[in-house]
């Protein structure tokens, strides 16, 4: 058996309000709270970046896994916002959390699939007898260019996956991938902000990509919609992932645990492993549950998992998303956010 | 000149249609319009296209050589028209035209918009404003039909409700309209709660962003008689244009090129708007059905407004207007449109038009017109 041993999920503390983005702007808080189904989003610190996303979320995937950080053989973190353009963010991490040196290490890109990419690579190397554990994050500092639509969603947070073959507490049992060029979405070396294609982002980039990836798993795993206890789908706002679910058969009851959204909103890289996380979080041994990323470019990764009767051994161990997302909520005006955001231009000291 | 009858129509489905380009659009609905007429495509001699502008939605220009290439024409005679949203009606009076005249007896009037393809499609239609008086101030079009809504409110009573009724109105005939890019009903609070766009104009009452084509064949009513189709002639054909600038007309609540370009029509066909059953107007903005049918000489001005709230305007009323579901519903490809118009009123005349079909319809009554009414074009068809 091969899969999750460990997991962890971090929140950051601080919120901004959709409607204060909207007013900053003299848009319509009402009309984008309801196109985007999206109350508040998540905003990091000043001093929080993706490499502290990804070590705290690491280090209470270790608390649930309750294992040697030293037999971690592999660390992957998946993010579009890695502090450095050029020096890798995992060398922190594995420092960080005592994973190092004898470790291999690489920071993926691939706009909001890299999440499930770093899950993805990490699962094969334990399935493929190479190492007994290893390490895979998804987590975002997420930009959205002010004024621009992604404003009210980009937001900060991660989760993060260790697998291995012993003490599995959530199996994975059927993985798929389904990929294509398709330029929605992009950044270009230099630019600070990301750019998008308007509404080409929406059928042809994310519905496509997530509806194929799911029915494609569907098949591969000869599973149907009702055998799944949970279903998470990437969520870039509110409204895509329960359409696209709907799209594929999945009622809102198997969606609402994971659908993270409305609180935390889009962590990119982030988005779809932190609901998985709130889902592991109350998922009871034997439940089926899907999980399906989506990252512009463009791409869609799709995981089988069925939680064990390890899995509520080890879910109290550590915070849980629904828990941070309710706890210790700072809210920030616009100012603070633009500020903490480092969107205010000040002179070098 | 000679008498021209339509022989054949097709259209593309109306929409985000991501995975077709502008000259697959265009392949497409000329396909469909060839099946149609049942005339093989190598007896076609001339094509005008109406295509407001590829050059900025796609890159594309010298369009008509790649257009007619793509759809298995290339050889022929064909030229792209330009009247901004009127193209389409305009390419199809050239279409006319060119029958009429003798100079050629099998006539393509083809129209295609690819509007969905990355450009920002706010600024292409603004360049069909006036670039130096209008668009260098900032005004895009929901705010020149913001403008004439006011006028129109302010000068002959037309209220906000009656407004809303024509997007409620126009989405009840789509939705039985399966080329219709939001084939759906929606309801008065929709259109009332939707975001404001231009006051007094809210989402719901503008026609959306849309790719399409739409392709109409022309022929000599003598070549036509012999191929045992329901025989609908042009009857009229009226052509205006006007000053682009609202500010350059003596009263912004009124749009005369309309007025005029059926003042034409109407005298050439021999009929008056008492002859005529059902009409496709431009509905860009709801206020400008309203305007439109007004001038036109449907309505007495402020009249239109209290018709399309008795209901008179809609399928089962007295005078069907926009039985297609309108540019507000059907989708507003803006070169196709036009000539979508035409297919809608070729579709009536023959009986065709399924689940929205005006009964007994004979005369039927296309306007298409460019930017605020810029240019204009009316066209009045008869079924015998």
């Amino acid at each position: 058996m091969h899969g999750i041993v460990g997991y962890g999920s971090y929140v950051p503390r601080f919120r901004i309000k959709a409607e204060d983005i909207a007013n900053q702007w003299g848009a319509d808080a009402e009309a984008f709270k309801r196109g985007l189904l999206l109350e508040e989003k998540t905003v990091p610190g000043p001093d929080e970046d993706t490499i502290t996303i990804s070590v705290a979320a690491a280090r209470n995937a270790l608390a649930r896994a309750g294992i040697d950080p030293q037999k971690i053989g592999a660390c992957y973190i998946g993010s579009e916002s890695h502090p450095y353009a050029v020096k890798p963010s995992g060398t922190v991490l594995i420092d960080a959390i005592g994973a190092g040196p004898e470790c291999h290490v690489a920071d993926f890109e691939f706009a909001c699939k890299a999440g499930s990419e770093a899950m993805y690579v990490a699962y094969s190397h334990v399935k493929s007898g190479e190492m007994d554990y290893a390490l895979g994050i998804g987590a975002d500092t997420s930009q959205g260019a002010p004024g621009d639509a992604l404003e009210y969603t980009a937001s900060a947070g991660g989760a993060a996956y260790i697998m291995g073959s012993q003490n599995v507490a959530a199996e994975i049992t059927c993985t798929y991938s389904f990929t294509s060029d398709t330029p929605d979405f992009w950044r270009r070396e230099g630019e600070f902000y990301p750019r998008h294609a308007g509404r080409f982002t929406g059928d042809p980039a994310y519905f496509h990509h997530v509806t194929s990836a799911t029915r494609g798993i569907l098949e591969k795993s000869g599973l149907k919609p009702q055998d799944f206890a949970y279903a998470v789908f990437h969520m870039p706002n509110g409204k895509f992932p329960l359409r696209a679910g709907k799209m594929l058969g999945f009622r809102q009851e198997q969606m609402e645990q994971g659908w993270v959204v409305n609180l935390m909103g889009n962590t990119y890289s982030g988005s779809s492993p932190t609901g998985l996380a709130a889902v592991l979080d109350v998922a009871k041994p034997g439940d089926n549950i899907l999980i399906t990323s989506f990252g512009s470019g463009a791409a869609s990764d799709s995981f089988v998992i069925r939680a064990t009767d390890r899995l509520p051994e080890i879910q109290d161990l550590a915070p849980k998303v629904r828990e941070q997302l309710a706890d210790r909520r700072i809210h920030l005006d616009y100012g603070k956010y633009v500020a903490y955001r480092g969107k205010i231009r000040v002179n070098e000291m | 000149m000679r008498d021209v009858a339509i022989i054949g129509a097709g259209s593309t489905k109306y929409g985000e249609l991501w995975t077709s380009p502008l000259r697959d659009l265009f392949a497409e609905a000329t396909a469909d319009c060839l099946v149609d007429a049942g005339v093989d495509r190598k007896q076609i001699q001339s094509a005008w296209i109406g295509c407001m502008s590829s050059g900025l939605f796609n890159g594309q220009e010298h369009l008509a050589s790649i257009l007619t290439d793509y759809a298995g024409l290339s050889g022929i005679a064909a030229t792209r028209v330009e009247s901004a949203c009127a193209s389409g009606g305009a390419a199809f009076r050239a279409a006319y035209l060119e029958v009429a005249s003798g100079a050629s007896d099998f006539v393509i009037a083809g129209g295609v918009e690819k509007m969905n393809d990355g450009a920002d499609a706010t600024f292409c239609l603004a360049t069909a404003a006036d670039q130096e008086y209008e668009v260098y101030h900032g005004v895009t079009f929901p705010g020149l039909y913001a403008m004439i809504a006011n006028a129109h409110m302010h000068n002959h009573g037309t209220t906000y409700d009656m407004m809303a009724h024509v997007a409620v109105k126009n989405h009840r005939h789509g939705a039985l309209n399966p080329k219709a890019q939001f084939p759906r009903e929606i309801t008065l609070d929709t259109v009332r709660n939707a975001v404001r766009v231009a006051e007094p104009l809210g989402l719901f009452d503008c026609s959306p962003v849309s790719d399409g084509a739409a392709a109409v064949l022309l022929a000599p009513v003598a070549v036509a008689r012999d191929l045992g189709k329901p025989m609908v002639t042009i009857k009229g054909s009226g052509h205006a244009t006007d000053a682009i600038a609202l500010h350059s007309r003596p009263d912004p609540s009124r749009i005369p090129s309309v007025g005029m370009a059926a003042r034409k029509a109407f005298a050439q066909a021999g009929v008056t708007t008492g002859d005529i059953d059902f009409c496709e107007v431009h509905d860009c903005f709801t206020i400008a059905e309203l305007c439109c049918l007004e001038e036109l000489g449907f309505y007495e001005a402020g009249q239109a407004g209290p018709a399309t709230l008795a209901g008179e305007t809609a399928l089962g009323g007295r005078f069907p207007v926009n039985p297609s579901g309108g540019l507000k519903s059907k989708g507003h490809p803006v070169g196709a449109t036009g000539v979508g118009q035409i297919v809608e009123v070729y579709d009536q005349l023959s009986g065709r038009a399924g689940d929205r079909q005006v009964p007994n319809a004979r005369l039927g009554l296309a306007q298409n017109m460019g930017g605020s009414g810029g240019s204009c074009l009316v066209h009045i068809l008869e079924v015998s």
